[in-house]
C-alpha cells in the first residue's frame, strides 16, 4: 500500500456492539449486548495503531498486553487472544463486561485523542466468549505439589484471582463462601441482563478442574474463626468485599417496600426472584420506584426494577450528573430503557400507609458548593424546597461499608476507623501474621479489577513466605 | 447436601421435627443460635432455630411450625432425603448466667425455639420455671423434653383441654404475683404473645428477653431484610439478634414488616398445593 491508498483509506469508526431494542431489553433478564460477530471484532481491531509504548496498557490495573491480543484477533487466532489475555487476567470475560474502560485502558489508548478509543473492552470480552463458547478452554500446566495449604475466605474476584493464581503455583487451596453460591457481588448483586450467571460459573468449574476446592454455606468467624483456620492452613486470605449495606437514616426507612440495594439485588439475582413463583423467594413489583444514590449498584437497580414492571423509576441523586460515580454505559443503557434521572434532589423523609407501606418520599432540592474531601463539589439544600414524590417501592444505593461479623471475631486483625482491614497495598499483608487481604474489604467500595489486582498481589506474597517457611 | 436421618410429626402434623447431619455445624452451635436453610434448587432461604446438637453423631435438631410453602415442602422431605442448603450457627447465643430465678415462657412453635435455652439456664444453675402453652392439647409440643428442662413447669390451652385454661401470661402473672425473686423471663412466641407479655412484665419492673424473627435473606448482616427497631434504633436481627430486650421492641413495625409479602406467599402456597412442588 502506497502512502497515499493509506491516507484515502477510509477510517474505520468504533464498532458498536449489536444490542437489543431497549423497549424490548427493558421487559426480560437476557444480556443486553450480544458481543461482537468475529468479522466485527476484526475490523475494531484493525483501528489499533500497534504502538510501540503501548498507553492504554499504564490504564489496565493487571497490565494486559492489549495490542498483542488485539494483534491475534486481528489474525484470526481468537483462541490464542484469550490465551493472552489469560496471562494477566483470568476472568477476561467478565472484565471485558464490567470494567469501567472509560476510566482505565481506553481512557489512555492513543486512538482516542483524536477519535474514539479502540474498544479494548469489547475486543477482550469477544476472546474470551469464543474460547468459552467453543469449548476450547485449556487446562494450564501445574507446577508440582508444595504440600502447603492455603484458606480463602470470600469467592468474589479477589478470593477466584488468588485461588487460581496459587494453585497453579502447587499449593493446595479451600475456598469458603458464606453464601450457597460462588462469585460474591458478580453472583448476588451484578445483575444477568450485565452479567450472565453462567460465565461466572464457567470460571468457578474451570477453577475447580484446577483442584480448588470450593465450600459454600460456610460463614468464618461463625462455624470456623480465622485462628481455627490457621491451625490447619499456613495461610489465610481474606476477601470478604464490602457487604454492609448503608441507609440514608431518614424517617420512615423501614416502611414495607424499601430495599437495601443488597436485598433488592441478591433477591432477583442470587435467590432468582424475578422467576418468581417458579422461583420461592418473592420480591415486590413496585409501580413507581425510587432509587437513591447514582452508582453502578443504583442503575442495576433502576433496571431491575424496571424489568420487574415498574412504570416509573426514577433515580434520585443528591449531586449532579458529572459526579454520577456509575459507568457511563450504565448510565446511557438506564436512560434509554426509560430510567427518569432526578439530579440535585435528597431524600428527607418517607411516607408510609397504615399496612406499614411506603407511599412517598419527600425530597428537597440541592445546589452545588465548594468541594469537599472527595473533590467533588458539596451539595447543600436549598431551603424551603421540599416536594413529594409518589413510590410504592424504593431501593437505597448510596454504598456500602464493611462486614464486621468476621473482623470483630478477629484478635489481632488490625481495622481502620471505617472497620475496613488494614493490608499493605503492595503485598496485601494484615497486621496478623500468616494472613492477607485485598478488594473491597481493604479498600471500600471499587471495582472487579481492582480486587482481582489485589488477589494477585497476594498471591504473590502468599506464595513467597510459603515457599521460605 | 445435608440428610434426614430422623423425623417426627407433632402437633396433628402441624409441626415437624427433624435430626440433620451437620457436624461441623452441631460441633459449635450453642442456645439461641439459628440456621438458614435452603430445601431445594429454587427454594427461599428460611431461618430455623436449632432445638438442640448432638455434637457426637454430628447431627442438628430443626423442629418447625407449618404455616407456608417452604415448610410444608420440608414436611414431605423423609428420613434419607437432603436438605439442599444448610448455613449456620447464625445469631448471637443466649447470653446465660446464673441469676436465681427465671421464667421461660413459650408459646406455638416458640416453645421449639425455648427449648435449648431453657435447658442452658438450668444447667448454668437457676431456679427455672417454664410456661408452655398452645390452642388446644393436640397442639402443644415438647411437654416431657420441657419438664425435663425445667425444675417446674406450666401448661397452658387456651380452650382448657389440658392445664391451665388460659393464656401463658396469665399464669406468668400469678407467679409474678406471687414471687417477688424473679430475676428474668425469656418470652418466645408470636409476636403479639411476645407484645402483651413484655407490656405485662414491664409493669412488674422485671427484664425481660425476647427472640424475633422477622423475614431474613442472607442472615450475615449483608441485606438488611432483618431490621428491627428496638430502643428507636435500627438494628439486624441476624447479627444482633436474635434475643433483644423485650420491653424496647417496636413490635408494631415487626408485625408490619413480616406480613410484607402475604400476596406473594398465598401464590407460592397454592402453586404447591397444585403441583406438589
Ligand atoms: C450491584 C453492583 C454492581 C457493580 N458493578 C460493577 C461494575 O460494573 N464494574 C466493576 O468493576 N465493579 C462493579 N461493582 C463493584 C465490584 O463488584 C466489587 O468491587 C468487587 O466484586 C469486589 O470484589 P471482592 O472480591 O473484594 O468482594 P465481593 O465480590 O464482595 O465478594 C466477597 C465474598 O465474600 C463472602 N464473604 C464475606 N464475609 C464472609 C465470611 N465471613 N465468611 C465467608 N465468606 C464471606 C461474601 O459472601 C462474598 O461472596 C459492582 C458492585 C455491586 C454491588
Ligand atoms: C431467627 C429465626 C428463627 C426461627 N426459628 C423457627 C423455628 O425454630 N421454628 C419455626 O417453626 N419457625 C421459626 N422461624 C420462623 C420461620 O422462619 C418461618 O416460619 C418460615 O420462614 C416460613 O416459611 P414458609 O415458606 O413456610 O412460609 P411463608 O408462607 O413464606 O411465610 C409465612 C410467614 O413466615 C415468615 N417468613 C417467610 N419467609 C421468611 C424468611 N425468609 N425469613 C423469616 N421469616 C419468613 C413471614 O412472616 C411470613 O408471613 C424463625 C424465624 C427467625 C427469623
Ligand atoms: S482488564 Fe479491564 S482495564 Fe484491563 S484491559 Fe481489560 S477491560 Fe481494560
Ligand atoms: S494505545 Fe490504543 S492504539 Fe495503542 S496499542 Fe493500545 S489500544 Fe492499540
Ligand atoms: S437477613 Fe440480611 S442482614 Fe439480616
Amino acid at each position: 500500500m502506497s502512502e497515499k491508498e493509506k491516507k484515502e483509506k477510509p477510517k474505520v469508526p468504533r464498532q458498536k456492539m449489536p444490542e437489543q431494542d431497549p423497549k424490548v431489553r427493558a421487559k426480560n433478564f437476557d444480556e443486553v449486548p450480544f458481543g461482537y460477530t468475529p468479522d466485527l471484532a476484526q475490523l475494531e481491531a484493525s483501528r489499533c495503531l500497534q504502538c510501540k509504548k503501548p498507553k492504554c496498557i499504564e490504564g489496565c490495573p493487571v497490565e494486559i498486553n492489549i495490542p498483542g491480543f488485539i494483534k491475534l484477533i486481528l489474525d484470526g487466532d481468537f483462541t490464542g487472544a484469550a490465551r493472552k489475555l489469560k496471562e494477566r487476567n483470568s476472568l477476561p470475560a467478565i472484565c471485558g463486561r464490567v470494567c469501567p474502560q472509560e476510566d482505565q485502558c481506553e481512557k489512555f489508548c492513543i486512538v482516542g485523542k483524536k477519535d474514539q478509543p479502540v474498544a479494548i473492552g469489547r475486543l477482550e470480552r469477544f476472546a474470551a466468549d469464543w474460547e468459552r463458547t467453543k469449548g476450547e478452554v485449556s487446562i494450564p500446566e501445574k507446577a508440582p505439589s508444595t504440600g502447603k495449604k492455603v484458606a480463602v475466605v470470600g469467592s468474589g474476584p479477589a478470593g477466584l484471582t488468588l485461588a487460581g493464581d496459587l494453585i497453579l503455583k502447587g499449593h493446595e487451596v479451600t475456598i469458603f463462601e458464606a453464601l450457597h453460591k460462588p462469585g460474591g457481588v458478580l453472583v448476588y448483586g451484578i445483575p444477568e441482563f450485565r452479567l450472565p450467571k453462567a460465565i461466572v460459573q464457567a470460571e468457578v468449574n474451570y477453577l475447580e478442574r484446577l483442584g480448588v476446592r470450593v465450600e459454600c454455606n460456610c460463614v468464618i468467624g461463625r462455624i470456623e474463626t480465622v485462628d481455627e483456620l490457621l491451625q490447619e492452613y499456613d495461610a489465610v486470605f481474606l476477601g470478604l468485599g464490602a457487604g454492609l449495606p448503608q441507609f440514608l437514616n431518614i424517617p420512615g426507612e423501614n416502611f414495607c417496600g424499601i430495599y437495601s440495594a443488597n436485598e433488592y439485588l441478591t433477591r432477583s439475582n442470587l435467590m432468582k426472584a424475578y422467576l418468581f413463583p417458579q422461583y420461592d423467594t418473592p420480591i415486590a413489583r413496585g409501580k413507581n420506584v425510587a432509587v437513591f444514590g447514582a452508582g453502578n449498584v443504583a442503575m442495576d437497580s433502576a433496571r431491575t426494577a424496571l424489568r420487574l414492571g415498574a412504570e416509573t423509576v426514577r433515580i434520585i441523586y443528591r449531586r449532579s450528573r458529572d459526579e454520577m460515580p456509575a459507568r457511563i454505559e450504565e448510565v446511557h443503557h438506564a436512560e434509554e430503557e426509560g430510567v427518569q434521572f432526578y439530579l440535585l434532589t435528597a431524600p428527607v423523609r418517607f411516607l408510609g400507609d397504615d399496612n406499614g407501606w411506603v407511599t412517598g418520599v419527600e425530597c428537597l432540592r440541592m445546589e452545588l458548593g465548594e468541594p469537599d474531601e472527595s473533590g467533588r463539589r458539596r451539595p447543600i439544600p436549598i431551603k424551603g424546597s421540599e416536594f413529594q414524590l409518589e413510590c410504592d417501592m424504593a431501593v437505597v444505593a448510596i454504598g456500602a461499608g464493611a462486614n464486621p461479623l468476621l473482623p470483630t471475631q478477629t484478635p489481632g486483625l488490625e481495622l481502620n476507623k471505617r472497620g475496613y482491614i488494614v493490608a499493605d497495598p503492595e503485598t496485601g499483608k494484615t497486621s496478623k501474621p500468616g494472613v492477607w487481604a485485598g478488594g473491597d474489604i481493604v479498600t471500600g467500595s471499587a471495582t472487579v479489577i481492582l480486587a482481582m489486582g489485589a488477589g494477585r498481589k497476594a498471591a504473590n506474597s502468599i506464595h513467597e513466605y510459603l515457599m521460605n517457611k | 447436601m445435608y440428610k434426614i436421618i430422623y423425623k417426627r410429626e407433632m402437633a396433628e402434623k402441624t409441626v415437624c421435627h427433624f435430626k440433620v447431619e451437620a457436624p461441623r455445624i452441631a460441633r459449635k452451635a450453642k442456645p439461641g443460635q439459628f440456621v438458614v436453610l435452603r430445601a431445594n434448587e429454587t427454594g427461599e432461604r428460611i431461618p430455623l432455630t436449632m432445638g438442640g446438637t448432638d455434637p457426637a453423631s454430628g447431627t442438628i435438631d430443626l423442629i418447625f411450625q407449618v404455616v407456608g410453602k417452604t415448610t410444608a415442602l420440608l414436611r414431605t422431605f423423609n428420613v434419607g432425603d437432603s436438605i439442599q442448603d444448610i448455613i449456620g450457627p447464625l445469631g448471637r447465643p443466649t447470653h446465660v448466667e446464673n441469676l436465681g430465678t427465671v421464667i421461660c415462657v413459650g408459646g406455638g412453635t416458640g416453645v421449639a425455639v425455648m427449648y435449648p435455652i431453657t435447658k442452658a439456664y438450668k444447667e448454668a444453675g437457676n431456679h427455672v420455671i417454664a410456661i408452655i402453652g398452645a390452642r388446644t392439647k393436640d397442639l402443644l409440643i415438647l411437654e416431657d423434653e420441657m419438664r425435663a428442662a425445667s425444675h417446674d413447669l406450666r401448661v397452658t390451652t387456651d380452650d382448657g383441654s389440658y392445664g391451665h385454661h388460659g393464656f401463658v401470661t396469665d399464669v406468668l402473672k400469678k407467679i409474678l404475683d406471687e414471687r417477688k425473686d424473679v430475676k428474668l423471663v425469656v418470652g418466645i412466641g408470636p409476636v403479639p404473645m411476645m407484645k402483651f407479655l413484655c407490656k405485662m412484665t414491664k409493669e412488674y419492673g422485671v427484664k425481660t428477653m425476647v427472640s424475633l424473627n422477622p423475614i431474613m435473606v442472607d442472615a450475615t448482616g449483608m441485606c438488611g431484610a432483618c431490621r428491627v427497631t428496638v430502643g428507636g434504633k435500627t438494628k439486624f436481627c441476624c447479627v444482633d439478634g436474635p434475643e433483644f430486650d423485650g420491653h424496647e421492641v417496636d413490635y408494631d413495625e415487626l408485625v408490619k414488616r413480616q406480613r410484607a409479602y402475604l400476596a406473594e406467599e398465598k401464590v407460592s402456597m397454592e402453586q404447591f398445593v397444585a403441583r406438589g412442588r
